[in-house]
């Protein structure tokens, strides 16, 4: 398992704000009444994206009276699941595939790129505050390893060079085209494909 | 090679967009009315004749799952739930459904709901794929628009409402009762079977889980006749597959292919091939990380698919290949997939929390040959008292690829550690303490 802390230092209240509150209501309606603790997770990811990217305990108190339900409820799912932050992470979270079908493509190379680019430990503030960085399980892209995930886009097909590219991009405000850094279609194997070829011709 | 004309997933690369006009061009909402117009009796049947069997990993034979819903509906309603959790290290096929071939899932879904008798259908679908998740939401959304979902949808008499749940980065809620859990707002730990969820699942009532790409081939199954599906492969192990090729090979990549096809065939002529060439391969896991490895001798002659893999002590899985060459080193990446188990148990069964963690921190030690001798047959025992002993999978599928490791490298992991044993010398090897509870890294 992987254990995970709150951070020390909390904000006082939460709420959501109308945009949000929007979001939620659309949500709590997906699931049947009275079961409107299913929308638990979702609502959480809406917190976080209200709260620049992380859940403070306030969200988790605050959500557990909008949903009905007890405190301690969410907090278990919000320690549960890894990709609900329980601290503060940059504006740009990146998150480095590390498993072993990456692993054996030069994962570690992400890393080093990481650790040059951003910050010398994972999940530290790079030096203007917008930038953090971590070492996930697999991301679920195994035929374009290596890859990484920053916010929602995935990266793919990586090597050093490109990933020091894409790091300096994002540092600099700007905002990198995500998929394949090699070029390639997809998940269609590069110059050698030997399916489907009537499509791809057409 | 199977021919292109029997290949279900035509945009697997998406050379012609995924939007319902250009689906349904290839074949997709055609005449839904008239498969269903036949009655669930037949669509049971057909997908029983088909031979399909779950892709989700377990292979369990989808039609026989389909006739475990009750038959008349009670007091509870049915739920339809599509595991959409891809978190198996070395699978990325569901993806590339969920982004380019949406449709033929949200038609299956209408068809596997009408079999179960549900009228609401959850699609869970793992955080980290927001993207493709919005696709996915795009496409229903079309199909709303298109009167295909919704109050009778696609003019079949049927009402379906399809709603998409995201996960939050817990491998674990691949497993179909945590995956319950989840979608019920809690933690995902899974639940005792029996009962099964075909009688108690969501929310209490009977519900059928499917993995996607086992929903996805449904219609096209019960257009073309579960004969022919059947026809393709070999008995019990019949129809098309999605491999993903990754790893060292020189062009990693998705294709559909044959049940059966041999492994040599899929990594040669569709991934180019192993990096450094045939003689430089080590071993090949050959269905997502949980599944033993196979070492370099026996990959010439095995073909892909259920009971052939069975045979060889290790199984299809979800048929997410990964190639090792000889360049890596095998006890380092067994090592990381332990490690990978380690983060990922959901910390309900004693055997697997704990265990999970000492067979990780010995495969680390094993990798930089500080272990002792005795340490290695040690380390098959802790395997064995975590296979079985737990409520989910999870503990076969943390201790499968150690033990495969063991099974086919125990020389080299023996040559690397030859410390003398620990009562012995008196090595301080806290291999029995909590250390992952110590350690403030990746605890």
């Amino acid at each position: 398992m992987s254990l995970r802390r709150p951070a020390k230092e909390q904000p006082e209240s939460f709420e959501f704000n109308a945009s949000s509150l929007e979001a939620a209501n659309v949500i709590v309606a997906k699931y049947p009444e009275g079961k409107q603790q299913s929308a638990v997770m979702a609502l959480l990811y809406i917190a976080q994206k209200q709260n620049d990217n992380w859940i403070p305990l306030a969200a988790m108190k605050y959500i557990a009276k909008f949903l009905d339900m007890p405190y301690i409820k969410v907090y278990e799912v919000a320690t549960f699941y890894t990709m609900y932050n329980l601290a503060p992470v940059g504006k740009y979270f990146v998150q480095v595939c590390t498993t072993t079908p990456c692993m054996i493509r030069g994962a570690n190379q992400l890393v080093e790129a990481c650790k040059e680019k951003i910050s010398e430990n994972e999940c530290e503030l790079s030096n203007d505050k917008s930038c953090s960085w971590m070492e996930v399980e697999c991301l679920g892209a195994c035929v374009n390893a290596p890859m990484m995930q920053i916010n929602d886009d995935y990266f793919e097909d990586l090597d050093k060079q490109k990933t020091l590219d894409i790091l300096d991009k994002i540092l600099n405000g700007e905002t990198p085209k995500p998929g394949s850094y090699r070029g390639r279609v997809n998940n269609e194997p590069e110059n050698n494909r030997k399916t489907l070829m009537d499509l791809k011709n057409a | 090679m199977l021919k292109d004309q029997d290949r279900i997933f035509q945009n697997l690369y998406n050379d012609k967009g995924s939007d319902v006009t250009s689906s349904q061009e290839r074949g997709d909402w055609v005449n839904t009315k008239e498969i269903t117009d036949k009655g669930r009796d037949w669509i049971i049947n057909e997908i029983k004749e088909s031979q399909l069997r779950g892709r989700g990993g377990a292979g369990f034979p989808t039609g026989l799952k389909w006739s475990f819903a009750p038959k008349e509906v009670g007091s509870r309603p049915h739920y339809l739930v599509i595991n959409g959790d891809e978190s198996e290290p070395g699978t990325c096929k569901d993806r590339d459904i969920l982004r380019f071939e949406p449709h033929k899932l949200i038609e299956g879904c209408l068809i596997a709901s009408y079999a179960v008798q549900a009228h609401v259908c959850y699609i869970y679908i793992r955080g980290e794929y927001f993207v493709d998740g919005q696709k996915l939401q795009t496409a229903i959304d079309e199909a709303y628009e298109k009167k295909l979902l919704g109050k009778n949808a696609a003019g079949t008499g049927w009402d379906l409402d399809i709603y998409i749940h995201y996960g939050a980065g817990a491998y674990i809620c691949g497993e179909e009762t945590a995956l319950l859990e989840s979608i019920e707002g809690k933690k995902g730990q899974p639940r005792l079977k029996p009962p099964f969820p075909a009688l108690i699942g969501l929310y209490g009532c009977p519900t059928i889980i499917n993995n996607v790409e086992t929903i996805a081939v449904v219609p096209t199954i019960l257009r073309r006749g579960g004969k022919w599906f059947a026809s393709l492969g070999r008995e019990k192990n019949t129809g098309t597959k999605i491999f993903c090729i990754s790893g060292n090979v020189n062009t990693p990549c998705n294709v559909e292919e044959e049940m059966n096809i041999p492994l040599k065939e899929l990594i040669e002529v569709h991934a180019g091939g192993v990096i450094g060439g045939w003689e430089n391969l080590q071993a090949v896991i050959p269905g997502g990380s949980s599944m033993p490895l196979i070492p370099k001798e026996k990959c010439e002659t095995l073909t892909m698919d259920f009971d052939s893999l069975m045979a060889e002590k290790s199984g299809l899985g979800t048929a997410g290949i990964v190639v090792i060459n000889k360049d890596q080193d095998i006890i380092k990446c067994m090592a990381r997939i332990a490690r990978f188990y380690k983060h990922e148990s959901c910390g309900q069964c004693t055997p697997c929390r704990e265990g999970s963690g000492w067979m990780w921190r010995m495969l680390e030690r094993m990798a930089k040959g500080d272990a002792t001798k005795d340490e290695v047959d040690m380390l098959g025992d802790v395997t064995n008292q975590i296979a079985g002993h737990t409520i989910c999978a999870f503990g076969e599928g943390s201790s499968w690829p150690v033990q495969g490791l063991l099974r086919h490298f125990k020389k080299e992991i023996e040559n690397r550690n030859n410390l003398d044993p620990i009562v012995q010398k008196k090595n301080n090897i806290p291999y029995l303490v909590d250390q992952h509870l110590l350690d403030k890294k990746n605890a």
